[in-house]
């Protein structure tokens, strides 16, 4: 499963939805997230990309697409240890 | 140890019910309780202002602890509040005024949600040196939270209240084993009060990030004491959000059930909210010489940390 495919399915786990939110859909404005299950995301994005996400990079805005999303974990996954 | 003997609140009588601001929000009564765990809230009457509503709850904390007014005065006052009146003085000093204890010094703490938590802490460290610390948390957020333009996902959240406790230098009682906390100003936007309302709330960032924090600090606490998350009898914590409440109790792999809650009676009532929920809890037999107790609050600013006590007597 791709990076993007794994995103996908965090979102729609934590969003209960069966549909995939377009790439650059915002997914507060169209009620995929709401606070409490953006934070879920963050706990699952970092347990399957075994990643830590720093409290200063904790903003909905970094988390609001699909297309953010994968940016953002990209950047972290491929940065040198 | 400096050590809490009792604890005391203040409940103002008028209940507002979901159904009532579902209405006045043009919302769903069951949306509210949903996204929040609150079914009703207490609100202050008009002119009742914080140090109205500290004043009670500093008697009552006070009668619990069967001291009266001239036989035991406290040697300091503390009063948190995030939503006083005047901008200068605090309620602190009227306050204690109004409680007997004029020349008391007395000290007002402008903290919001950790307001308890943060005058826990200094009242323990100031126990020793003034004697009995009086401290006092109490809010008046119901009004602003429901000036225009009015944003649903605030006005559902706060109700009015006051908590206290009195903290001895020494002897039997919670003892106030250890602390953390922490403060972090990068945040000050998302959550802040102006001189007149409404109170501005940035919801996704402040979930966030108490979610993170609250967990982290507790962990912190625990880890340096040796404590497991599991070997606390009772987490008591500031009523943001049954959803906030749930989230933590997962993080730390506790079960819900062993954080205290009373968000569904009387909301969000930001810094009195540990004390009232504390005064509650205190208020069960099930209390036993050496359990340990965990308090933790987060709020604006950010300011946000936890507290180990421990039964003794």
């Amino acid at each position: 499963m791709s990076r993007q495919e794994k995103i996908i399915e965090i979102v729609k786990r934590v969003s209960k939805s069966d549909v995939a939110p377009d790439p650059e859909e915002s997914l507060f404005d169209s009620g995929y997230l709401d606070s409490f299950a953006l934070t879920d995301m963050v706990g699952e994005l970092e347990r399957e990309f075994d990643i830590a996400i720093p409290d200063s990079d904790l903003t909905p805005r970094r988390f609001d697409s699909l297309e953010r999303i994968e940016s953002y974990v990209a950047r972290l996954c491929d940065q040198p240890a | 140890m400096p050590s809490i003997v009792s604890f005391g609140r203040y409940l103002p009588a008028a209940v507002l019910r979901n159904d009532e601001l579902a209405a006045r929000l043009q919302v769903d009564a069951a949306w509210i309780s949903g996204v929040s765990g609150i079914e009703e809230r207490r609100i202050a009457l008009p002119g009742e202002t914080v140090a109205d509503m500290a004043f009670e709850a500093g008697r009552d904390c006070l009668s619990r602890a069967c001291l009266s007014h001239t036989s035991a005065k406290p040697g300091l006052i503390l009063v948190a509040s995030g939503s006083s009146e005047r901008r200068f003085p605090g309620p602190a000093a009227e306050v204690a005024h109004r409680l007997g204890f004029a020349g008391t010094p007395a000290i007002d703490l402008a903290l919001a949600s950790a307001g308890s938590l943060f005058g826990i802490v200094l009242g323990a460290q100031l126990a020793p040196q003034y004697g009995p610390v009086l401290l006092i948390a109490s809010e008046k957020m119901s009004a602003p939270a429901v000036t225009e333009p009015l944003d649903k996902n605030i006005a559902i959240l706060f109700g009015d209240g006051a908590g206290a406790c009195l903290i001895q230098p020494g002897g039997p009682g919670l003892e106030i084993a250890d602390s953390v906390l922490h403060s972090d100003g990068a945040w000050a936007n998302d959550l802040q009060l102006g001189l007149t309302g409404p109170i501005h709330m940035n919801g996704p960032t402040v979930i966030m990030q108490a979610a993170r924090k609250i967990p982290a600090a507790i962990s912190e606490l625990l880890k340096r004491n040796a404590v497991a998350p599991d070997a606390i009898a009772q987490f008591v914590m500031h009523q943001a959000n049954q959803n906030l409440i749930d989230r933590v109790a997962r993080a730390l792999q506790v079960p819900a059930a062993r954080f205290y809650s009373n968000i569904q009676k009387y909301g969000n009532t930001s810094s009195a909210s540990l004390l009232i929920a504390a005064s509650e809890w205190h208020e069960q037999p099930a209390l036993k010489a050496g359990d340990r107790i965990c308090l933790a609050a987060f709020g604006a600013g950010f300011h946000w940390g936890a507290a180990l006590l421990t039964a003794a007597f």
